[in-house]
């Protein structure tokens, strides 16, 4: 029987496996951010080092205000303390940190890849549980809590159970107008938000091959939305393409033996997944979230649904409830609903190729909704401007930003009023999430700007002209 | 040998009134939202903060939930629907619930990272179906203050009209709670394998270093 691409990888990371079926698994890339400036304390109280500090990265990304530069421009108080801890704690330690005034800081899970720390074949985790991102490249990466990074601080090692394994496939290829975003989305609408709970889920066919590696993260990304902590697709031409040169993947000689390695990494032809999955990418549209879950999501031509068809009466009272907290009416077209404020960035969708996406739409027009953009990264950032992608937001009246995880978790200032809609290329529409009482629509980048310069929900096919 | 987390108290056999929580897929934003992240656990009103946008308005006062009332304001084991604690890895939605003194949680199904969260801070996560979890919220809602009891060492508990329920539970996530233990202090024991290990993947993976 043949193995599949997550468990090669396992096998090569397993330094201990007990009776029951758990592991100790050796952890190659430790990557954390602001939000876990405390436990550095800890570790200093308790007279511990960090095992090896190479492979610790830390960036600020959560507390980060988007209109500040550096550390000084940040408010005095707990924001300022977090970013300058962690700061700290890179010192003290001796990890690599990437600062404020560094052009290669910005949101975690987009610093990672870009800067060739995250690699196929590796293992990664980090404190958050995005890291599923970095899976794309062909890793087993995971969100850990904070206990288990003390853990990976200490000992470089994690105590794991394997998960089971499912392997979703996009046949076809993706329409017009439809992103990683949509099938990522439409996933979670088929298997549902705990769907993947338990797995590691395996993206595989003919349009995730087509797919950009910015695509890829984009599914990988919102796998936990799916309850997996694991995504994963193999490497391929495009993989080693994006690796190749980046300052932190190897080099020479090392390189090609990487190289060699990563060619292997693929499921055999007899690997048996535990769940096989299948959907038709040609027929997946642009989709939009008009509920508190990520599952709560349809096409944008589609209508607000109404709970009273829902035969299950716990579903019905949860989707009466989401209705009610979103203010939303059953049947009404969701290309009726308005939009307050639109978020273009997190670490979904804040990549080059999310800003050239939103930036085509934008393009000669005026947003009639506030509209945020935030690069995920500096590098994303200075490339868009030498693309003069900065400009296209600016004259349409958007506001460019600095990078940052700003509105997607509105722990840095950026955030929505009570009651106030959003339109925004995050990952979660929890209640909540983007300020108390915020009411957020997930969609893609092109879609975020469509609503932007409609001030509606709006199909961003009727916009843009396929060529 | 495994060194026990300060503070960690061993889960064997443990009752209290249980809570009804009748929200599916309740994320961690909900259990402890985002903006109370960079709150030191240490704050004597850390324990307000469990599910506090659902349980405080705007300015303070108390909305109608269900941990907000008496007799379930005492409950110490919560029952709930599907994929509780999915969402953001946050470990703060654990803190929150130990300082409420919150032992056990009962629902169909958990958020991976949560789930995990939970056993590292001597929090017992049970899975029952679903049909199972909804008996038991009805049940306790029909008749507010009834307990649960739990048996770890056995797997079974005791719903409030004394129907027993069994529940599996992964062997080494058993042995860490039964006993209080952490990880770190296991770990340690391995201390010369992980070193081996390190120095044959450093020569079987050279790239990776
Ligand atoms: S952008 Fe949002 S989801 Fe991503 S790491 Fe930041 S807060 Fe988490």
């Amino acid at each position: 029987m043949g193995k599949t691409l997550f468990q090669k990888i396992w096998d090569e990371h397993v330094i201990h496996e007990r009776e029951d079926g758990n592991a100790l698994l050796y952890v190659d890339r430790h990557l954390t951010h602001d939000l876990h400036h405390r436990l550095f304390k800890v570790l200093q109280s308790k007279g511990l080092k960090v095992r090896e500090p190479d492979k610790l990265f830390g960036v600020p990304d959560h507390s980060v205000p988007t209109t500040a530069k550096t550390v000084e421009d940040i408010p005095e108080g707990e924001m300022r303390e977090t970013v300058a801890g962690l700061q700290q704690a890179a010192d003290d330690f001796g990890f690599h940190h990437f600062s404020m005034t560094d052009e290669r800081h910005g949101i975690v899970h987009v610093v990672g890849p870009e800067q060739g720390i995250t690699l196929p074949g590796l293992t990664l985790v980090c404190g958050d549980s995005h890291t599923s991102t970095h899976g794309a490249l062909g890793c087993i990466a995971f969100g850990i809590g904070s206990t288990e990074v003390q853990h990976v601080l200490i000992t470089q090692t994690l105590w794991q159970r394997k998960p089971k394994t499912m392997r979703i496939t996009i046949t076809g290829q993706l329409g017009f107008g439809v992103s990683g975003k949509d099938v990522i989305l439409a996933v979670i609408k088929k298997i549902g938000a705990a769907g993947g709970t338990g797995y590691a889920i395996e993206y595989a066919g003919s349009a995730i091959d087509g797919m950009s590696m910015e695509g890829r993260m984009t599914v990988c990304n919102m796998t936990i939305e799916a309850g997996a902590r694991f995504g994963i697709i193999a490497p391929d031409d495009k993989t080693i393409e994006y690796c190749a040169g980046r300052p932190f993947a190897p080099q020479g000689e090392k390189w090609d033996e990487a190289k060699a390695y990563w060619r292997g990494l693929t499921s055999d032809a007899g690997a048996r997944f535990d769940v096989e999955i299948t959907l038709d990418g040609g027929a997946i549209a642009p989709m939009v979230t008009w509920g508190n879950s990520p599952q709560w999501v349809l096409p944008v031509t589609d209508c607000v649904p109404d709970p009273t068809s829902e035969v299950d009466p716990q579903v019905r009272a949860d989707m009466e409830a989401a209705l009610d907290y979103m203010d939303l009416k059953p049947g009404m077209a969701l290309s009726d609903i308005k939009v307050d404020t639109v978020f273009i960035g997190a670490c979904t969708n804040s990549r080059i190729e999310d800003m050239r996406a939103a930036a085509a739409v934008a393009k000669g027009r005026r947003a009639k909704a506030r509209t945020l953009v935030v690069p995920g990264s500096g590098l994303v950032k200075k490339q868009a401007e030498a693309e003069g992608l900065d400009k296209i937001f600016i004259e349409a009246g958007m506001e460019w930003r600095e990078p940052g995880c700003s509105m997607c978790i509105a722990l840095n200032g950026d955030m929505l009023a009570p009651g106030e809609r959003a339109a925004s290329t995050s990952n979660r529409n929890f209640r909540g999430r983007q300020g108390p009482g915020s009411r957020t629509h997930l969609l893609s980048p092109a879609m975020a700007a469509a609503a932007a310069v409609t001030g509606h929900l709006t199909d961003v096919r009727t916009l843009i002209e396929e060529v | 040998m495994m060194t026990s987390k300060p503070g960690l108290t061993p889960f064997t056999t443990f009752s209290s009134v249980a809570v009804p929580i009748d929200i599916p897929n309740c994320d961690t934003d909900q259990i402890i939202p985002g903006r109370f992240l960079r709150r030191a656990s240490t704050d004597p009103d850390y324990d307000r903060i469990l599910f506090h946008d659902l349980r405080f308005n705007a300015d303070g006062s108390e909305k109608d939930f269900v941990y907000n009332r008496a007799p379930y304001r005492e409950g110490r084991i919560f029952v709930t629907d599907i994929n509780w604690g999915c969402g953001s890895s946050r470990e703060h939605a654990v803190s929150v619930l130990t300082a409420n003194g919150v032992r056990s949680v009962i629902a169909p199904s958990f958020g991976d990272i949560h789930y995990s969260n939970c056993i590292k801070n001597g929090v017992l996560p049970i899975q029952l179906s679903g049909e199972h979890c909804a008996t038991l919220r009805r049940q306790l809602r029909e008749s507010p203050g009834a307990e649960i009891a739990i048996d770890l060492d056995t797997q079974s508990l005791t719903g409030p009209d004394q129907t027993g329920y069994a529940f599996e539970i992964d062997a080494f996530d058993k042995h860490r709670l039964l006993n209080g233990l952490d990880d770190i202090g296991l770990t340690i024991e391995f201390e010369d394998k992980i070193a081996d290990f390190a120095k044959t993947y450093a020569k079987r993976h050279g790239w990776a270093g």
